[in-house]
């Protein structure tokens, strides 16, 4: 890491159980990323190579509600190490699409997509319930949307920034 | 001692996975696996909801190809009310497919892979990504958000919405186009065209750099597989579904899309939530096929527009005897997108492009419906039944992704045998296995589904009620 990026705002992103509609949205900002290259490091991302959570991270944008034992592991994890937790789009805040399983629980879900066969190996067990983000741990912005828009995302960051409060009341809500 | 190395997660793909590889006692590769960690069950959690919110629910799956979803889902829906949409309506859905196509094989190459093909493999890590790109290749990252962007555009302009737009709905779209949003489309595909012909240009340039990937990112026999027109041209919306192998031998030529449960099956794996199809009638081995932007360009005869057509035949006339690469997939997303300007163009200006006449309305009359359609990763099935009141019974989704399962899995064995040779394990090893995932794409948020009406589990018991023997169908 250059000098002149220790002083940029470290920025994660997280995408936990979702459809990557909000990373897609955060795209969706086009040339602004240019500008907000300027300011922010992306220090863990979907988008980027690094495998391990930073010891410490500014700002954290989380897509996607919790619904596996990974998930849980890593929100607790990422929420020690980062110092404002953003839940990003209506999976975070709500559980949303992902919770539409709640009612059966996941083992009707399994059963019904591998029968008896269940993978069990190697890959995460799913949780009884889909949670979202701040039934597990708190939350400092709650950014609804389905997903919310670019310039939703573009507005709740430039304003983090800047040190304010963004006040998205006029600028989205569930679902839009 | 053996060895596993895990790689957790991979990165610069769209979904959950890791990479384990095995090495034996002298630190030889004996096997390697890619594991998909990621379920969620769409296909149960619908049940019982009205028919009508299917396309807006499936959509959700995925937030880089919800459009993909939207047109499965409501072809599948149009099947439902047996109507015939207005032809109007289906060349809007598929100049917003198009546009889908164009925005996610711009995700895939230039925000996901430029990374590893003009940083190199062996780059930096902490730079090795789109970031590091703007800051040392400026121009190639504004061409890349540029082209994403005016993919995203288009189909906010036709949807109202980049992401989960609500526009195509059973029976064709919501609203017909406007003369002045015609006009805003068309005044960015010629740019679009410039950035894909410079992408191109320059990855033709580079590819002798590449090597040793070519020779071992997924570069095996196999077949391959994807919807064609009539004359077997490059098809995004119907049309038929064909299977050649990598030799060019047309392994079927015209497979009905609608009687796919006769001729794909699938096994599922303790170690992964995605499940590995395989064509029926030649068995799991020799019945490993490959979909998406490669497999189009194979399964065709011609691309159908100018440009892409040229640039088609110039990739087989170089490359045609090493075509089964998978890092062919690069091209293959260039070429497409290149096909996808031309080709929205052309529709654009059909003369009842802006006709008001774009929804048949109609009541559900049929219990089963099945939609079909090329997603950017491959071919999308959508497979719904419904009850007298138009309540899903039933819905299976077999999703692009899925297709390349046994493929990819066989890619990441087959780069970790060519590059790890013993114990002594490099970043840019690591990164190849990664890369060989990044050249299929994979879309995993997709990707985990039922196959058939039902899943049939069969027990064979003996006379004292113990089990014996027990398979699924």
């Amino acid at each position: 890491m250059s000098a002149e990026s220790v002083k940029k705002v470290s920025v994660a992103t997280v995408w936990l159980d979702g459809c990557s509609g909000c990373h897609m949205s955060f795209l969706d900002i086009d040339e602004r990323l240019i500008e907000l290259a300027d300011v922010i490091d992306i220090v863990y991302s979907p988008l980027i190579d690094n495998k391990i959570f930073p010891e410490q991270v500014d700002l954290t944008l989380v897509e996607g509600s919790v619904s596996s034992e990974d998930d849980l592991a890593k929100i607790k994890k990422i929420r020690e190490h980062t110092r404002l937790l953003i839940s990003m789009g209506d999976c975070a805040v709500t559980g949303n699409v992902p919770s539409m399983r709640n009612p059966l629980g996941s083992e009707k879900i399994l059963q019904h997509i591998y029968l008896k066969h269940a993978p069990s190996t190697i890959v995460p067990r799913l949780l009884s319930r889909v949670l979202p983000v701040h039934q597990v741990v708190s939350v400092d912005v709650f950014l609804p949307g389905c997903p919310p828009s670019a310039d939703v995302i573009y507005y709740t960051l430039t304003e983090l920034l800047a040190g304010r409060e963004p006040d998205l009341i006029n600028y989205t809500r569930f679902g839009k | 001692m053996s060895q596993h190395i895990t790689i957790d997660p991979v990165t610069r793909i769209e979904g959950h996975a890791k990479i384990t590889v095995q090495l034996d006692e002298s630190g030889k590769v004996e096997d390697a696996h890619f594991h998909v960690t990621q379920v969620r069950g769409f296909e149960k959690f619908c049940e019982g909801r009205p028919f009508i919110e299917m396309p807006s629910l499936m959509a959700r799956i995925c937030g880089i190809c919800p459009v993909s979803h939207l047109v499965a889902s409501s072809k599948a829906c149009d099947a439902l009310l047996a109507i015939r949409i207005p032809p109007t309506a289906v060349k809007l859905r598929r100049i917003i497919n198009l546009a889908q196509i164009m925005q996610s094989h711009a995700l895939s190459f230039f925000y996901l892979s430029v990374p590893d093909l003009l940083l190199g493999m062996d780059a930096d890590p902490t730079k090795r990504n789109i970031f590091g790109v703007l800051a040392q290749h400026p121009e190639m990252a504004r061409d890349g958000i540029r082209l994403r962007s005016i993919g995203q555009q288009i189909i906010e302009l036709l949807g109202g919405k980049r992401i989960h737009p609500a526009w195509v709905v059973p029976g064709g779209v919501n609203e017909p186009l406007s003369a002045e949003k015609r006009s805003q489309m068309l005044a960015m595909l010629p740019e679009a065209r410039e950035i894909t012909l410079r992408a191109l240009t320059w990855f033709k340039g580079a590819l002798s750099q590449y090597q040793e990937e070519i020779a071992s990112f997924a570069n095996f026999p196999s077949l391959f597989m994807g919807l064609v027109n009539d004359s077997n041209e490059l098809e995004f919306y119907d049309g038929h579904l064909r299977i050649v192998a990598s030799d060019g031998r047309v392994v079927a030529g015209r497979l009905d899309s609608l009687q796919y449960q006769t001729f794909i099956e699938e096994r599922i794996e303790n170690w992964t939530y995605l499940k590995s199809p395989f064509y029926k009638p030649l068995g799991e081995q020799e019945g490993m096929y490959r979909v998406g932007p490669l497999a189009r360009l194979l399964v065709t005869e011609r691309c159908g527009t100018p440009q892409a057509d040229r640039e088609r035949e110039e990739f087989l006339a170089t490359y045609g005897d090493a075509c089964a690469s998978s890092f062919f997939y690069h091209y293959a997303r260039l070429i497409e997108i290149l096909y996808a300007s031309e080709r929205m163009e052309m529709l654009l200006n059909d003369p009842d492009i802006l006709s008001p006449r774009v929804r048949a309305h109609a009541e559900p009359n049929q219990l089963e419906g099945i939609g079909v359609s090329e997603a950017p990763r491959g071919t999308l099935i959508h497979h719904y039944t419904i009850d007298e009141n138009g309540l899903i019974r039933s819905a299976n989704l077999i999703i692009a992704t899925g297709h390349n399962n046994l493929a990819m899995n066989r890619g990441v064995r087959q780069v970790a045998q060519y590059f790890i040779k013993d114990a002594h394990i490099t970043d840019g090893m690591l990164n190849r296995l990664e890369a060989v995932i990044r050249a299929f794409d994979p879309c995993l948020s997709c990707s985990t589904h039922a196959l058939g009406e039902m899943p049939l589990l069969v027990q064979v018991l003996n006379a004292e009620g113990t089990l014996v023997d027990e398979r699924i169908r």
